[in-house]
């Protein structure tokens, strides 16, 4: 299926026993958080629409974690993985999907548009390669304010049909600014399959037209992306400039709920669901001797254990007031 | 007091609120040592360098978003936009992102910036280069519109679009930019959402905007010849509208012209007349409303066509007469 795919890296990674643990529970808290909206939907519970990112926790997480937490991203419209490797709270996340008036965007964004700017979270976005402007915006802004932080810029390969895509990218690569753009290949635009929407589905080849480095990474590795990540991040803050990365990855669920996955085959989804980057992250862990099985139920439980506080927590949260339907509209 | 170019008095506003302000800065097409296609940023890059006067890419939807994305970071840009029609390019930014974002965030964000662009036809550059497209922006919630008639008011109402916390789309009238007036030297800013009454009369109501309002004052000269006494109202600004100002005014006069360079079809005229109609002004009126508007075509190169295609002066005095004849009719 790729033939450049890079292998996991072999030598030991340069981060810390309690960040690994920590990047183990956030692909969890993914996984479980997305299951959980899928079942609220199916019982009527959460309306509207939402774009699960199940089968992708490793690209949100790995990448993010080479961030510092005071760094910036930018998210998409399948946005609730990049939101919680972040450091959202699931509870106010739920809260929001619910509609509810003590949700992150006051019941006013919904799924598309959760922003988290308190944790640097500029936001998802409703249109596709919409954010890809505003992250070189930001890192724009941070360039001038002679601050040190990076933004990281998320988007799908549906991304790369965008104009906007190009301008925002050539834009970041002449002003040298520090941003990472995160092509998460996930294969398919919605239906459209790679092949038949990209004129060359060499993503990163496009990297050498704008005069930025670019990397493609098995974007099912959390460790894999991590250390791309870190790379890329790391040149970011140190005045080099935008990189642009692809992590290799695979929707496991539909594109939005009306899914019903007639461009892709049950067998093609099942090869993707034994690369699941949940389990081979456990297989590494136990390697590595730092967690086991009962490590692996024993955080599960306690993730299940969150989410069901958060539905719990959005339950009980008021509805917004229709009398204040026009705040916020104007600063 | 002094006299100044409309022109001089845009690059003056911005060169204030670059000294008066660090986190307000340029970025635009061939603004720097060129000094901007209309020649209204010339001279500004020698005192502001090239970090705060930023010739960018020919890339309109990345200059509006960086510029959402710089100011969701607390700068405050101000982008310009060689002519209003590339606005089309930049619309995802301004439309589905800048005027959005704060509602969708659920009023966790400001997005201070200001979008500068000349509008209008009458300098023979043909329909893509010609149109005004106010009423496209007007009609979304989350955007201010501005349209200065006068030096005095391009000033002060850009300050005042600088120093607003909300986005801000500028129009500057190509015709207008050679005109002068006097403008104070001191610091002053004008107020948003209020209009000015520029000649007071008591027998019609001329209300417009941009170079309308010059056109409007020389009709109401001729008009006086006449005997007809008109007052002109100049909105300064679209949205938000001065419906008071609006409404008062056609209370006293009994009758209303509206005039503006756009097209007439779906044009916001409509919108300025349903103000009048829908309000105690209906109760006052002696004759129907009558609106100026472009004539449903694209704008044309040839100077006669072109000059045929939008309200001129005679159109005006000719509208007010047919007013003052329909309200002998209605009597």
């Amino acid at each position: 299926m790729f033939s450049t795919v890079e292998r996991p890296p072999a030598a030991p990674v340069d981060l810390p026993p309690e960040r690994l643990v920590h990047m183990y529970r956030q692909m969890r808290r993914i996984r479980h958080f997305e299951e959980a909206v899928d079942r609220l939907y199916q019982q009527g519970r959460i309306w509207g629409t939402f774009h699960l990112y199940i089968g992708q926790e490793a690209s949100a997480v790995g990448a993010i974690e080479a961030l510092r937490p005071d760094d910036y991203i930018t998210s998409t419209h399948r946005g609730h993985g990049h939101c919680i490797a972040k450091g959202a709270s699931l509870a106010l996340m739920m809260a929001e999907l619910r509609g509810k008036e003590t949700g992150y965007c006051r019941g006013r964004g919904g799924s598309m548009h959760i922003a988290d700017l308190e944790t640097g979270n500029l936001g998802a976005n409703g249109i596709v390669g919409g954010g890809v402007p505003i992250a070189a915006g930001a890192a724009l802004a941070i360039k001038k304010q002679r601050r040190d932080q990076v933004v990281m810029c998320f988007f799908g390969d549906g991304a790369l049909q965008q104009g906007a895509f190009h301008e925002a990218v050539n834009f970041a690569a002449v002003f040298k600014l520090p941003v990472v753009f995160v092509c998460e290949n996930n294969r398919y635009a919605m239906s459209l399959p790679v092949e038949k929407g990209l004129g060359s589905t060499d993503i990163v080849a496009r990297a050498a037209a704008y005069g930025i480095p670019g990397r493609s990474v098995d974007g099912n590795d959390v460790l894999a992306v991590y250390a791309a990540a870190k790379e890329a991040v790391e040149r970011a803050r140190a005045g080099g400039g935008p990189t642009l990365l692809e992590t290799r990855t695979y929707r496991l669920r539909g594109h939005s709920k009306s899914d019903a996955n007639r461009y892709r085959t049950k067998e093609e989804i099942e090869q993707w669901r034994q690369r699941c980057p949940i389990l081979r992250f456990e297989q590494w862990l136990q390697a590595a001797g730092l967690l086991g099985p009962d490590d692996f139920e024993r955080i599960k439980a306690e993730v299940l254990q969150e989410i069901e506080a958060a539905i719990e927590f959005a339950e009980a949260q008021p509805d917004p007031d229709p009398a204040r339907l026009a705040e916020g509209v104007y600063a | 007091m002094r006299e100044i170019t409309y022109a001089q008095a845009i690059r003056e506003a911005l060169a204030e609120e670059m000294r008066r302000d660090e986190s307000v800065f340029l970025m635009g097409e061939d603004i720097g040592v060129y000094g901007g296609a209309f020649g209204v940023t010339l001279g500004l890059i020698d005192e502001f360098g090239p970090e705060k006067v930023m010739d960018t890419p020919l890339s309109e939807a990345a200059i509006v978003g960086a510029a959402v994305g710089a100011a969701l970071l607390g700068m405050r840009p101000v982008a310009e936009i060689q002519f209003s029609d590339f606005l089309t390019i930049a619309a995802d930014q301004l439309v589905n992102q800048a005027a959005k974002i704060r509602y969708m965030f659920g009023g966790k964000a400001k997005v201070p910036l200001v979008v500068r662009t000349p509008l209008g036809s009458g300098t023979g550059a043909a329909a893509q280069h010609s149109q005004s497209l106010e009423t496209w922006f007007m009609h979304i919630p989350g955007l201010k519109v501005l349209a200065p008639a006068t030096p005095y008011d391009a000033k002060g109402l850009l300050k005042s679009a600088i120093r607003d916390d909300n986005p801000v789309v500028f129009f500057e009238h190509k015709l207008l930019y050679r005109t002068k007036g006097p403008v104070p030297e001191e610091d002053y800013t004008v107020p948003i959402g209020q209009a000015a009454v520029r000649r007071e009369g008591r027998d019609v109501t001329i209300i417009a905007s941009s170079v309308m309002v010059l056109r409007s004052l020389a009709a109401a000269e001729k008009l006086a010849e006449e005997g007809i006494d008109a007052e002109v109202i100049d909105l300064r600004s679209l949205r938000p509208l001065d419906a008071d100002a609006i409404v008062k005014s056609v209370c006293k006069t009994g009758r209303a012209v509206v005039v503006h360079e756009a097209n007439r079809f779906a044009g916001f005229g409509g919108e300025i007349v349903a103000t009048i109609v829908e309000s105690e002004a209906f109760d006052f009126l002696d004759a129907p409303v009558v609106r100026l508007g472009g004539k449903d075509v694209p704008i044309p190169y040839n100077p006669v066509l072109e000059r045929a295609a939008v309200p001129q002066e005679e159109d005006i005095v000719e509208a007010c007469r047919r007013v003052m004849q329909e309200s002998r009719r209605w009597r």
